[in-house]
C-alpha cells in the first residue's frame, strides 16, 4: 500500500483503500441526506411559486414586523449577555473565591434545560400566576405576552455563551499580564481595554456570533412566553409555525430562508474565527454547541 | 492562596450574581415553588397520568434510538474528518455545525417537507410501507439532526491527539486493524464518546422546535412531554404545566450531572494519556 504523503511511514488502523472509500462515501451520503437536504429544501420549497411570491411574502407586514421583532430582541439579548459574559469571565478567571465551580455550574445551566421547562419557568416569575404577576398587574407594566418577557426569555436561553468561550481562554491566558499592567499603575478598565480584550477579541466575537444566532433562532422557550399574538409578539420562528400551520408553505420556508441564511453566514463567521483560533481553547470534550 | 491585586472583584462578581440570580435561579426557582406547591399527591398524580407516562416513553425511547444512530454516524464522522483527506473535507466539517446554527423550527418544516408522504424522501419511503412524517420515526429523526454535533465534536479533538506511537506499536506486535481499534484507540475514545452521548441524549429529551411539525402529536403515540407541558398551558393548566415541567427539570439536573461527571473523567483520562 504506497501512500503519496510519507511524512507517516506505516499505513495507520483504517488505512486501507477499500474500507476508506466506503467510509467516506457512507459519512458523505448520510450528510447529504441529513444535513444539506434539510438547508437545500428550504431554497426549493421557498422559491417553489416563484420570485414575486418570494418577495411578496417577505415584505409582508407581518413578515416585516417578525424580522423587527428579532431584530430587536438581539440588539438588547446579545450586548447584555456579553457584558453578562465579560463580567463572569473576568470574576472567575482573575480571582479565587469560595463556590467558584457552582457558580460556573450555574451560568452553564440554560444549556442542559429545554426551552419550554425555560419558558414556563418565566410565566412562574412574571406572569399573572407567578411571583411578581400580580404587582406587574397592579402597576399596568405588561412582561409576559410582550416583547420584554420574549427579550427575558431570549436571555435565558443564551446566557452561557460568551462566558463559556472567554472563561476558558481567560484562564489558560493566567493573570500575569494583567497583574503587570496594575502594578504599572494602569486602571481596571485600562487594563481590560488594553491587555485582556486584544488577546481575548476573537474568541468573544465568536461567543458573541453563536449567541446572535441562537437568539435569532429561539423558538421554545419565546413561543411559550410571547402569547403568538400576530403583528405583535411574533418573532420570525413564530412567524414561520404561524404561517406553516396556516397552510401557507411557501410564505412559512420563504420566511425559513431568511433564517437560514442567517445560518449559514453563523457558520461561515465561525470558521473564519477558527482561524483566528477562537473556539480551540476549552476543557477537552466540549462541543461548540449552539441551538434548540 | 496568594493576594490578588487585580481590581474589580466586587463589580464583575457582583453583576454576575445578580444576573445569574435574575435570569437563571429564579425562573428555575419559581417552577419549582410552583411544582411543590401541589402537594405530594396531585404532584404523583399529574406526573404519571396515562398521558404523561405515554409521553416520557416516546420521548426517552426516540431520545435513545437518535442517540444511538449518532453514537456511529457521530463517530465515523468524526473518523472520517480527522483520518482522511477527500476533496471538500473542509466544507462537510464546517456543516456538521449546521444542526446548532439553524433554528429548530426552521428544521422541523424542513425535515417535514422531506419525509412526508410526497416529499423526496417520503416519496421513496412511503411505497416500501416505512412512514416516517407523524411517527415516532420522525421524532427520532429530528432528534437526531439537532443532536448531531455533540458526538462528532466531542470525540473530534480526542482522535486529533491520538498518540500514533500507540497503534504503531499494536501494528508492531501484529494486531489486525479491527483488533487494534477495539483494544487500543476505542478505549481511548471511551470518555469522549460517553460525555458526547449524554450531551446528546440531554438536549435529545428537552428538544421541541424541530419535533412538533414533524411528529404529529397525537396523545399517547406521537406527543412528547415538551409539547404535553405546552398543552396543558394552552389549557390554562398552569400547576399540570409545573409538574410536567418540573419532571424535564430534574431530568436535565441529572443529566448534567452525569455530563460534567463523564467529562471530568474524559479529561482526567486524555491528561493521563
Amino acid at each position: 500500500m504506497r501512500r503519496l504523503n510519507t511524512h507517516r511511514k506505516p499505513p495507520r488502523v483504517g488505512d486501507q483503500p477499500l474500507f476508506r472509500r466506503l467510509l467516506i462515501g457512507i459519512v458523505l451520503v448520510l450528510v447529504a441526506l441529513i444535513i444539506v437536504a434539510p438547508l437545500v429544501i428550504i431554497g426549493v420549497e421557498a422559491s417553489a411559486k416563484g420570485w414575486a411570491v418570494y418577495r411578496d411574502t417577505i415584505i409582508h407586514p407581518d413578515t416585516r414586523h417578525a424580522i423587527m421583532l428579532t431584530v430587536l430582541a438581539a440588539l438588547v439579548a446579545v450586548p447584555v449577555n456579553t457584558a453578562f459574559g465579560i463580567a463572569a469571565a473576568w470574576a472567575i478567571t482573575k480571582f479565587d473565591f469560595w463556590g467558584k465551580r457552582f457558580l460556573l455550574v450555574l451560568i452553564e445551566i440554560p444549556f442542559s434545560v429545554s426551552p419550554i421547562v425555560a419558558g414556563v419557568a418565566y410565566l412562574f416569575v412574571y406572569g399573572l400566576q407567578g411571583i411578581f404577576g400580580p404587582t406587574l398587574d397592579a402597576w399596568d407594566i405588561k412582561i409576559l405576552f410582550a416583547i420584554p418577557g420574549i427579550i427575558l426569555a431570549s436571555m435565558f436561553v443564551t446566557a452561557p455563551f460568551v462566558a463559556r468561550e472567554l472563561i476558558p481562554l481567560m484562564q489558560a491566558q493566567g493573570r500575569d499580564l494583567e497583574e503587570a499592567a496594575t502594578s504599572l499603575g494602569a486602571s481596571g478598565w485600562r487594563t481590560f481595554f488594553s491587555v485582556t480584550l486584544p488577546n481575548v477579541k476573537w474568541a468573544l466575537l465568536y461567543g458573541v456570533i453563536l449567541c446572535n444566532a441562537r437568539v435569532m433562532g429561539e423558538f421554545g422557550a419565546v413561543s411559550v412566553v410571547s402569547g403568538n399574538i400576530r403583528g405583535q409578539t411574533n418573532t420570525l420562528p413564530l412567524h414561520i409555525e404561524l404561517l406553516y400551520h396556516d397552510y401557507q408553505a411557501t410564505g412559512a420556508f420563504a420566511s425559513a430562508s431568511i433564517l437560514a441564511t442567517i445560518a449559514v453566514l453563523t457558520i461561515i463567521a465561525k470558521v473564519a474565527l477558527e482561524r483566528q483560533g477562537a473556539g480551540r481553547v476549552r476543557p477537552q470534550a466540549k462541543p461548540a454547541e449552539s441551538n434548540s | 492562596m496568594r493576594r490578588n491585586v487585580l481590581p474589580g472583584l466586587r463589580l464583575s462578581l457582583g453583576v454576575t450574581l445578580f444576573y445569574v440570580g435574575l435570569i437563571v435561579v429564579l425562573p428555575l426557582a419559581a417552577l419549582a415553588f410552583k411544582a411543590a406547591s401541589l402537594g405530594p399527591a396531585d404532584y404523583w398524580r399529574i406526573v404519571s397520568s396515562d398521558r404523561a407516562l405515554a409521553s416520557y416513553q416516546v420521548t426517552v425511547l426516540s431520545a435513545f434510538g437518535a442517540t444511538l444512530f449518532n453514537l456511529f454516524f457521530g463517530l465515523a464522522l468524526a473518523w472520517v474528518l480527522t483520518r482522511y483527506s477527500f476533496p471538500g473535507k473542509r466544507l462537510v466539517d464546517a456543516m456538521v455545525d449546521l444542526p446548532f446554527a439553524l433554528p429548530t423550527a426552521v428544521a422541523g418544516i424542513a425535515l417535514t417537507a422531506l419525509f412526508s408522504a410526497n416529499g423526496w424522501f417520503g416519496s421513496i419511503l412511503e411505497p416500501l410501507g416505512i412512514r416516517v412524517a407523524y411517527t415516532p420515526i420522525g421524532i427520532m429523526i429530528a432528534m437526531c439532526f439537532t443532536s448531531l454535533p455533540f458526538i462528532v465534536r466531542t470525540v473530534q479533538p480526542v482522535l486529533e491527539d491520538l498518540d500514533p506511537a500507540l497503534e504503531e506499536a499494536a501494528q508492531s506486535l501484529g494486531g489486525s486493524d479491527w483488533t487494534i481499534f477495539r483494544k487500543v484507540i476505542l478505549p481511548l475514545l471511551t470518555p469522549a464518546l460517553l460525555a458526547g452521548v449524554s450531551l446528546s441524549f440531554a438536549r435529545s429529551l428537552g428538544e421541541f422546535g424541530a419535533i412538533i411539525f414533524i411528529a404529529g402529536n397525537q396523545p399517547m403515540s406521537t406527543e412528547i412531554t415538551a409539547l404535553l407541558i405546552f398543552i396543558r398551558l394552552e389549557e390554562y393548566d398552569y400547576q399540570a404545566a409545573a409538574a410536567i415541567a418540573s419532571v424535564l427539570l430534574i431530568t436535565a439536573f441529572v443529566m448534567l450531572g452525569v455530563t460534567n461527571w463523564l467529562q471530568a473523567r474524559a479529561l482526567r483520562y486524555t491528561a493521563r494519556g
